[in-house]
């Protein structure tokens, strides 16, 4: 039996007066691919960043691997949205993947060549050499997405949290990114993705976790994904019919 | 009058606003990078007041302690500007507009009590105001160099960590970078950089020494490396010269002088910068335009003669 990486008690958050997270329980198994999807402004990124102490908690206990977060740190891997930095910042596509392995090269280091080569691999998985030494500024939204995620699996983290990460990207990027998590699941890895396409849920993640500002349901997509779940979380207003299998929103 | 020139004394003095002018290249690169340009400007004003007080106290002109009073009402001003917008509902631009104003008049209204008083007129302070590099001495001149080397060491010791903290801070912090420790220490280089240049370019235009550099430096290069060391070659050279045509002239400010050599640089960068600088952009775009025209008139030409149109 798996074992448990990430256990989250009575957690809550929230923005300036607005709690936006309230008691949220849950806990992840090691090796799962969970989606995380929820109506705008049910908490999913303040979920993530809160479990990374990027936004403080109001309360609750938060565990990686049986430890607190301070301790495991290094086994965690984030990729933030595409629109949190600025991409005319004067850099190229392998120095940021090289900015993944800043851990590891220590403080007032410079990188050595070893790792230069390292993220070089990394690129060339994610179908980005011919990229490496371009402006950032001048990549297309797929490959920025691309670069970020490379610049996360540079890491070798144990457990990844991914903020949108096939949010305007094309067709083949979206194929790319998700055989890389299917990989990573295999490799024994952990990966929460926030998700927003309800109709690819069932196709990519094996669990999936409702929020809307508190967990409305969580476990594998075969047995929570149902109608009833999705209208408990997206609200009344949302009606859902299921027709040979795809799925129609009506957002009235 | 030319013999200041060649006086060991006004060496130095060249070397020390050479060096303050690479320090604040370099520094002001990363107040770039984090969108801070402004707040330069607000601190520089905010140090004022901090210099009279410190002469009032003292008595004396001792650039050391003068430097201490500066640093620490500039940090007072930062700190209001900090809570001004985090427990009210004024955002930042307009907070530092109050302060830079507040401190700035604060600091005309004290030193006008000093020059009234017995000897005050003889201190020097005006100097403090659009900077005079000539009345330094050598004193003045140390404190400055062993300053202004630190903040540069501090740069570019930490040029990696500078790079990911400016580039993308919540990265950063994952990786286990504090961003507090970070932002403290962008705050003293900054404040440091600004005060021990307020006598020499004076306090109206240091915060011009710290942003024309590395707007510059953005026409020629797409490396955060090459930016630092071209930022800092602006800035460099904006102080040497600049101090260098000010001491041609009896009594002429040193200010001025450095910030319109550092726009000279700016405008040579605008136009003739190899990255989308305007010359080299509107050459690119003729280019382009030629070559689309010739393929279509080419186009136009093989349809005519099969008789198409």
């Amino acid at each position: 039996m798996s074992k448990f990486v990430l256990e989250v008690e009575n957690l809550s958050a929230s923005y300036r007066k607005n709690i936006v997270l309230e008691d949220v329980n849950f806990r992840v198994k090691q090796g799962s691919l969970t989606g995380i999807v929820g109506p705008n402004g049910a908490g999913k990124s303040t979920l993530i960043q809160t479990l990374l102490q990027l936004h403080p908690s109001l309360t609750g206990k938060v565990e990686f691997f049986n430890r607190p977060f301070n301790k495991s740190k290094q086994s965690i891997g984030y990729v933030p949205q595409r629109g949190s930095v600025d991409w005319d910042f004067p850099t190229n596509a392998l120095d940021v993947v090289v900015m993944g392995l800043y851990g590891k090269i220590g403080w007032l280091k410079l990188p050595s060549r070893a790792h230069k080569r390292l993220a070089y691999e990394v690129l060339e998985k994610m179908d980005m050499v011919k990229y490496a030494d371009r402006q950032i500024s001048q990549l297309s939204g797929g490959q920025k997405q691309r670069v970020f995620l490379a610049r996360a699996l540079v890491q070798d983290a144990e457990f990844y949290f991914m903020d949108e990460p096939l949010v305007g990207v094309d067709a083949a990027t979206e194929k790319a990114i998700m055989e890389i998590l299917k990989e990573l699941k295999t490799n024994g890895k952990t990966v929460m993705v926030v998700h927003h396409d309800l109709q690819t849920v069932e196709d990519y993640f094996d669990h999936v976790l409702f929020l809307n500002k508190t967990v409305i349901e969580h476990g594998k997509t075969s047995s929570v994904f149902t109608t009833e779940n999705i209208s408990r979380t997206y609200g009344g207003k949302m009606k859902w019919a299921m027709e040979e299998g795809s799925h129609v929103v009506d957002t009235r | 009058m030319w013999s200041i020139l060649a006086s060991s004394n006004f060496q130095w003095v060249l070397a020390s606003t050479m060096i303050l002018g690479v320090a604040a290249g370099m520094v002001g690169l990363l107040a770039y990078w984090k969108k801070q340009s402004l707040m330069s400007d607000a601190l520089a004003h905010a140090a004022l007041p901090g210099v009279i007080i410190a002469f009032l106290l003292l008595g004396e002109k001792n650039l050391f302690i003068l430097i201490i009073g500066a640093a620490i009402s500039s940090l007072i001003g930062a700190f209001l500007i900090q809570w001004i917008q985090s427990a009210t509902r004024i955002t930042e631009d307009t907070a530092m507009g109050m302060i830079l104003s507040i401190f700035f008049g604060l600091g005309i209204m004290l030193l006008t009590i000093v020059n009234r008083s017995a000897g005050g007129n003889q201190s020097g302070l005006d100097s403090f105001i659009f900077g005079q590099a000539a009345s330094m001495v050598k004193s003045d001149v140390f404190t400055m160099l062993i300053l202004t080397l630190v903040v540069i060491l501090i740069v570019f010791l930490g040029f990696k960590e500078w790079k990911i903290y400016l580039f993308d801070p919540q990265f950063a912090r994952g990786l286990g970078l504090s961003s507090k420790g970070m932002s403290v220490i962008y705050t003293v280089v900054l404040v440091t950089t600004i005060v021990v240049g307020i006598q020499a370019v004076g306090v109206i235009l240091i915060a011009a020494l710290l942003i024309i550099p590395s707007v510059s430096a953005r026409y020629w290069t797409n490396s955060f490396f090459c930016m630092l060391l071209l930022s800092a070659l602006f800035g460099g050279l904006s102080g040497i010269i600049g101090t260098y045509l000010s001491a041609i002239g009896k009594g002429w400010p040193t200010g001025p002088f450095i910030v319109i050599v550092a726009a000279s640089f700016f405008v040579l960068s605008l136009v003739f910068g190899k990255e989308k600088g305007i010359l080299v952009s509107r050459l690119e775009f003729n280019a382009q335009r030629k070559l689309l025209n010739s393929q279509t008139n080419a186009n136009a030409n093989t349809l005519d003669s099969k008789g198409v149109h």
